[in-house]
């Protein structure tokens, strides 16, 4: 689903302020930027909060985006993770139609994913996934068949790859020096 | 100190030296509008609110200050929204302050509540709901630095009555301490020195030099660039006046309308160096064929211009006067290295468009009234540094093409919103900034319609404003364009000369009402004007209907197609 759009991410801190979600979403739809999926959350922080934004690559170059988003007052600091570059996570809650003679392949399915089942009816569970957006959309095709109740899904969230360099070499060159 | 928000907030403003108002009061605002009596600041009292906000920016136009305008809530609030947008497009700083219903009803569909910062977030910079009194200064201070720092524009203040009501302790914060708000005023110095290399390398170059440099008061440094490398320079039609049209190195306005040495040698140039301009697409035409050969250098506060309409090679961030000086600094080193490049073929070919295809119109004796003509009369009998200000449409483009002007700041108009019924408003606060100087407004009779009843304002406050009604009794621009694009058919443009009668309505106001309708009185009724210094006057000059604004370049056309008008013959090519 929305693994596949060719997309930017976007980590923007702002400042914790009422109205700043209003604004950015607002720049969005005046500029003609299309929002794949957004995520607000607090930071370590309390002034500042940190939106995870996923923006159609093809809606608007990103040079654009991310000077527009800079000119509002209230953020502070944008950061782009190329989708190579970074670590990327969502979060799915889907409820999914599992009678009797259903249910023992979607917690079959639960099982490969290594997701959770969080709720359990009689007719119908709900079902935890948490990764990479495509392992969500392949979860969410696959019991598809079964029936989708519904579904949530947080939008992805992501911080950049921590860089592998030999650090402890740098420490003894510094030491020698 | 104990104030009420009310108090705080006419002291904040009293801080920032704010000298002059532009307002309204209502409900929502009435606790500021109380401690304003025993205010230093003048308050001038509007008809309509959008007059408030366009006073607003012609004052800032004018002076080069923010220009502060004050309403209340609901409907007042929404009747600002134009004027708000209008300077954000044109990056006016206005300073708005709206009331609001109080905070503990806000959102309960309160008499005359309406979401006033959600309305307004996309035409402001940025803008504020107070929630506490204490923040008032605060509040104040970082609206005015937002508005005027940077790339300037209007903020909007929005503060509840009961707020307005509650004590503080007074304090003036000694600074600003915005985190996510950094302008970027000097340009970077590799940039510079690649500019540099890259004007040394021209052979058809062309400033293109917009609205920031008179926002940034960068005239005296755009002419020495100009001289120190002899490149012309067009200006738009928000940086008219940024070099003196009688400089041999002005060719005056590009685009749309602009006249064809401009437009041409745009087009034909092998390099753009943009000040202050941002490619609008009354300047371009259509984009994938403008100036196809020119390598371009852009030069602007606001880094989401660089490269927002037509790619940069050479991109500068920062303030247009400073960078233009090192930039100066940098082109001489150059010299010093490699001598001048010589672009005299260039400057030929830019002398011979020029007297081929200059601006024409004819003013056949005894025929009915040009109102170019007119345009040039009043340049020739009002003093140099006169300033001039516009609506939009036929009138505005024949005022921008034919005024000579000779200072910075003496030409304000509403050009990238193009809100018509800007002329009237904005020229009374122009006035009220510079009475030092004369202020004529050129206007349409369509736009004149839209917000004359600020000449009641302008009549009670003795502000001696002058409007030349361009009576051509059609919306002008819209029929030239339903003559030339729509086969001549006419829908809803017709207005009628006669009704109302211009006369009698400048005198119902409190004005000196005129009527001229034959080219022999046109000079003899500009000096009767000139002379009235009491109270404001109107013109109405009754002008031929069929002219239409010449040279043109289609909407969505390319620069190259541009049309030149009847004067040149068949097609006008």
């Amino acid at each position: 689903m929305n693994g596949s759009i060719p997309h930017h991410i976007l980590t923007v801190t702002t400042e914790n302020k009422p109205g700043v979600l209003s604004r950015v979403a607002g720049l969005f739809s005046r500029r003609g930027f299309n929002i794949v999926s957004l995520a607000v959350s607090p930071t370590d922080d309390e002034r500042f909060s940190r939106m995870t934004i996923v923006v159609d690559a093809e809606s608007a170059p990103l040079e654009q985006v991310v000077k527009q988003l800079n000119k509002l007052v209230p953020v502070i600091k944008i950061t782009e993770v190329a989708p190579t570059e970074g670590v990327e996570r969502e979060l799915m809650m889907i409820t999914v139609r599992a009678t009797a003679d259903a249910r023992s392949q979607v917690t079959e399915l639960t099982a490969i994913f290594e997701a959770r089942i969080v709720d359990v009816g009689y007719e119908a569970m709900t079902i935890m996934v948490a990764g990479e957006p495509d392992k969500l959309d392949a979860f969410s095709d696959l019991v598809k068949q079964f029936g989708i109740v519904e579904i949530q899904r947080t939008g992805r969230i992501a911080l950049p790859k921590l860089s592998r360099q030999p650090t402890r070499l740098r420490a003894v060159k510094t030491a020698r020096g | 100190m104990k104030l009420t928000g009310a108090q705080a907030l006419i002291k904040s403003l009293e801080m920032e030296q704010v000298e002059v108002m532009f307002g309204l009061p209502g409900g929502a605002i009435l606790p500021v509008y109380d401690p304003l009596i025993d205010s230093s600041i003048r308050h001038i009292l509007v008809r309509h609110e959008q007059g408030a906000g366009h006073m607003a920016s012609g004052y800032a136009h004018a002076t080069g200050r923010p220009g502060v305008a004050m309403v209340t809530s609901g409907p007042a609030a929404t009747n600002i929204v134009t004027p708000l947008c209008d300077a954000y497009m044109d990056s006016v700083p206005i300073v708005v302050i709206t009331g609001q219903v109080p905070y503990a009803v806000i959102g309960s569909d309160a008499f005359q509540e309406c979401d006033t910062v959600g309305i307004t977030m996309p035409v402001t910079k940025h803008n504020w709901l107070i929630s506490d009194a204490q923040d008032i200064p605060r509040v104040v201070r970082e609206a005015f630095h937002v508005a005027t720092t940077g790339r300037p524009g209007p903020v909007l203040v929005d503060l509840p009555k009961d707020v307005a009501n509650t004590p503080m302790d007074w304090y003036w914060p000694e600074k600003v301490d915005l985190p996510g708000y950094k302008p970027n005023v000097k340009g970077h110095p590799k940039q510079i020195k690649d500019a540099a290399r890259v004007i040394q390398e021209a052979q058809r170059p062309v400033i293109y030099a917009g609205g920031g440099i008179l926002k940034s008061g960068a005239s005296k440094v755009l002419r020495e660039l100009a001289e120190v490398t002899g490149i012309p320079i067009v200006t738009t039609l928000m940086g008219r006046g940024g070099i003196p049209d009688e400089h041999p190195l002005c060719l005056g306005m590009p685009g749309m309308h602009g006249n064809y040495t401009a437009v041409t040698s745009m087009q034909r140039a092998d390099l753009l160096i943009a000040l202050g301009a941002r490619f609008d697409d009354r300047v371009t035409g259509k984009v994938a064929t403008f100036a196809p050969h020119a390598k371009v250098i852009h030069v602007d506060i606001d880094p989401a211009e660089l490269g927002k309409v037509r790619h940069a090679d050479v991109p500068i961030v920062g303030d247009v006067r400073s960078v233009i000086e090192e930039l100066t600094r940098a082109v001489k080193a150059e010299h010093l290295k490699h001598e001048r490049p010589d672009i005299s073929q260039w400057m030929a070919q830019i002398r011979a468009w020029q007297s081929d295809y200059p601006l024409k119109y004819k003013q056949e004796e005894g025929g009915p009234l040009k109102p170019q003509y007119v345009i040039e009369r009043l340049r020739e009998n009002t003093p140099d540094d006169c300033i001039l200000v516009a609506g939009v449409g036929q009138h505005q483009m024949w005022a921008s093409q034919l005024w000579k002007f000779k200072h910075p700041n003496t030409w304000i108009n509403s050009g990238g919103l193009g809100t018509m019924g800007y002329a009237v408003p904005a020229s009374v606060g122009a006035k009220v900034g510079r009475p030092d100087r004369m202020v004529w407004a050129v206007d349409g009779d369509g736009c004149f319609q839209m917000t004359a009843q600020e000449l009641v304002t302008a009549a009670a406050e003795r502000i001696p404003v002058k409007i030349a009604i361009l009576n051509n009794a059609y919306l002008g621009m819209v029929r030239q364009w339903q003559e030339l694009f729509y086969e001549e058919r006419y829908s809803e443009v017709y207005l009628s000369p006669d009704l109302p009668d211009y006369v009698k309505w400048a005198e119902a106001m409190g004005c000196v009402g005129m009527r001229v309708d034959n080219a022999d009185d046109v000079v003899t009724t500009i000096e009767k004007a000139n002379e009235i210094d009491d109270r404001p006057v109107v013109v109405d000059f009754r002008t031929d209907w069929r002219e239409k604004v010449y040279p043109m370049v289609p909407a969505g056309a390319s620069n190259d197609d541009i049309i030149l008008g009847p004067e040149f013959g068949e097609g006008g090519r």
